[in-house]
């Protein structure tokens, strides 16, 4: 990326936030539609995201008492910021041009900072509610940050590198790693659900026990951001699995010319999210909500073992056939 | 951690209902439930005592949203047995059909409630779903959806025209495939498994003590409903059974109601084919002779109870409605002990709580401005002084 143009271009436009918005939007809206029409309702027209983030942003600003201002209105952008700045280093029409050795780790750690967000939002408010819903969050992250780090780290172990998008060019020479490690994607895909706070791991707001967990004190702007932070992870998640599994944007042999392979790139990359958009919505549909000690004793036990299981079975398969 | 009271209503979206917990917790457990139950007195049972008795039926509907056929006949049934009435089998049929109806679309709203409180929202959907089948049939015989205006003192005001009797029946295979689906479902599905089993346990003994009703009861392992050991209406020439189980947890609560579903179809189905001919009411005599009556009746959510004093005239002197929401308080606060803060509404929830209906008395300081609780034995001791008072002049 010599030109400056173009790279401005890459992160503000296409593929870059401007994208990313519009995109986070139409995902939000094709999941609850989705679910909506499993459930046997209507479900709402595609710009509703898009209305209810105008209308939200228009709204009163309202300060619980006692609260900082200064943070409280700071959290939902810092939230925001982390996971825009995290897309960036995802390959979406073709590798990424900021990828640098060890963005695998870089994304991981941002794509945490809206839980951290979350847990500070609720210990701000001064709400017993949103405290609880707060405690709740981080509590969940330490479950289920664990398994979710070692499933998307292990394609990493067999790839030998720490570079998403090395790793995109590493399953185009062999294989997706959907298929070298069914496990791993499988525990990618629960810990995303968790990560997004969609049930059955809506524990941290829970409607029905804690009103909106940290987020009951958000009005107006913040609540908007704060919306679309989800919806943006949503992307980054979905775009992170589908490069780290299911071979990103990258076709098994060379596309020629380069546009066409960006346009292919492309529509392979709206494929995938879709995809892995689908089995998303689909669980929550299936599922209702778990107790956070449940959950402890699901991802403590079965879920962290069998990542732990999947790097073993990675380990092995390094010596045997990868590196042999 | 130390003790926390997280305050649970009035205004929370678990409850739709005005009532407010303090709940006591330590960390996510449970230590203590408070309740404070009257937001919403409405006088009903003093606005009884100036109508004449047609003009309370209307009223009695309106005790509650979701049994209203139940006050209604609870309190119509009292009336005609003090006036020695003998009301047609047709008329008992058509109770009987509705009272069911009732009570599907009662179980099918609750079963969507609990599912809605675990956060599973499809099971919450299709449920609501498939009651509208129900309310459709309720609204064809009736011509409501909810208050159904049905009976009168005397029989019922609205004849079963063959027409509506088969497009009754014709709905039934359909609601008895969801049912079906319905009872696999609590037994196989996964996520309301962990989230009902072991919750909310009650067991037999606590059942009979805290003197609890209906499929609470039931669930515990009580046989009793008042359909089977105090038979009115038609339920005596009906074949049924009672449905009771004996966990005891939130999930034999799901158990009872959905076998009770399955027992309620059997029962319409039944008074359905089976209607007899004749008319629909008898000719009921403007004044009641004084007496006293408890008139029993098994509301969806548990027995009811109407206790009627009459004092010769067309009005009630006293009428007293128990509904089986207060009689099935004292296990929630017995059953929710100890157990995950996260489990308070599926627990709370698994009542089937109506509380609005519930509020029959509210202690009122007007000076102070406050509202209070009274024990027993206060209570006790006004109503004496009241009634000295009142002998005295």
């Amino acid at each position: 990326m010599t030109d400056p143009v173009s790279g401005l271009i890459y992160i503000l436009i296409f593929p870059g936030f401007l994208f990313l918005f519009l995109y986070a939007l139409f995902l939000a809206f094709l999941d609850r539609k989705i679910a909506a029409r499993m459930q046997q309702r209507v479900g709402p027209p595609f710009f509703q995201p898009f209305a209810d983030f105008i209308k939200m942003l228009g709204k009163e600003v309202i300060d619980p008492a006692g609260v900082d201002r200064v943070i409280f209105d700071a959290a939902p952008l810092v939230a925001l910021a982390a996971v825009m700045t995290a897309y960036l280093y995802i390959p979406i029409v073709g590798n990424s041009p900021l990828a640098f050795q060890g963005d695998l780790v870089v994304v991981l750690y941002l794509m945490s900072l809206p839980t951290i967000v979350l847990f500070l939002l609720g210990w701000l408010s001064r709400n017993i509610f949103s405290a609880i819903g707060g405690i709740r969050s981080v509590t969940q992250l330490f479950i289920y940050e664990v398994p979710f780090f070692l499933a998307l780290l292990t394609p990493a172990l067999m790839a030998g590198t720490w570079s998403i998008s090395e790793i995109v060019i590493w399953q185009q020479k062999n294989m997706w790693f959907v298929f070298l490690q069914p496990i791993g994607f499988i525990i990618a895909l629960i810990g995303l659900q968790a990560k997004l706070e969609r049930t059955p791991f809506d524990i941290p707001e829970a409607e029905t026990e804690i009103v909106a967990g940290p987020w009951t004190e958000l009005t107006g702007r913040r609540l908007a951001i704060m919306d679309l932070t989800v919806d943006v992870s949503f992307v980054v998640g979905s775009a992170l699995v589908a490069a780290v599994f299911l071979g990103g944007p990258l076709m098994p042999w060379a596309v020629t010319p380069g546009w066409l392979a960006v346009v292919v790139g492309f529509f392979l990359f709206l494929a995938k999210t879709l995809a892995v958009l689908l089995i998303l919505s689909s669980i929550k549909v299936a599922t209702g909500r778990i107790r956070i000690d449940q959950l402890n004793d699901i991802g403590w036990k079965y879920i962290a073992g069998a990542s732990i299981v999947q790097v073993g079975i990675v380990l092995v398969m390094n010596y045997l056939w990868v590196y042999a | 951690m130390p003790e926390v009271v997280v305050s649970i209503g009035p205004h929370h979206p678990a409850l739709k209902e005005p009532v407010n917990f303090k709940v006591v917790v330590d960390g996510e457990k449970i230590v203590r439930l408070e309740l404070d139950l009257s937001y919403n007195h409405r006088g009903v049972e003093k606005a009884a005592e100036q109508r004449d008795f047609i003009r309370v039926l209307p009223l009695m509907e309106r005790v509650c949203g979701i049994c209203s056929h139940s006050h209604s006949t609870a309190f119509a049934k009292g009336i005609e047995e003090l006036m020695q009435l003998e009301i047609p089998p047709r008329a008992q049929y058509i109770r009987t059909i509705i009272a069911e109806l009732e009570r599907m679309h009662s179980h099918l709203l609750w079963l969507g409630v609990a599912a809605h409180v675990i956060g599973f929202n499809t099971l919450f959907m299709w449920t609501w779903r498939d009651r509208e089948a129900v309310q459709d049939t309720v609204e064809e015989m009736s011509g409501n959806r909810v208050h159904y205006g049905m009976n009168e003192v005397g029989g019922v005001r609205r004849d079963l025209t063959p027409a509506q009797v088969t497009a009754a029946l014709e709905r039934l295979p359909n609601l008895e495939e969801r049912i079906k689906k319905y009872v696999d479902m609590v037994s196989s599905e996964e996520t309301m498994l962990i989230r009902f089993r072991g919750v909310g346990k009650l067991s037999k003994e606590e059942a009979l003590k805290y003197g609890t009703v209906g499929p609470t009861a039931r669930a515990s392992g009580v046989d009793y409903d008042t359909r089977k050991d105090d038979p009115y209406l038609a339920y005596a020439d009906v074949p049924w059974n009672v449905v009771t189980d004996t966990n005891g947890d939130v999930y034999g609560r799901t158990r009872v109601r959905i076998g009770e579903l399955w027992e309620s179809l059997k029962i319409v189905r039944y008074c359905l084919e089976n209607l007899p001919e004749g008319s629909i009411r008898v000719t009921a005599p403007r004044n009641a002779p004084t007496g006293e009556i408890l008139s029993r009746y098994e509301a969806p959510r548990g027995e009811l109870a109407h206790f009627i004093r009459t004092n010769g005239t067309d009005k009630v002197e006293r009428v007293d409605i128990r509904t089986p929401t207060l009689a099935n308080w004292t296990s929630v606060a017995i059953c929710l002990v100890n157990q995950n803060l996260a489990d308070l509404p599926v627990i709370v929830a698994a009542i089937d709580p109506c509380l609005s209906c519930t509020s029959r008395i509210t202690l009122l300081d007007k000076q102070a401005k406050k509202t209070g609780v009274m024990s027993l034995d206060e209570l006790i001791w006004r109503n004496r002084s009241r009634d000295q008072e009142q002998v005295r002049p």
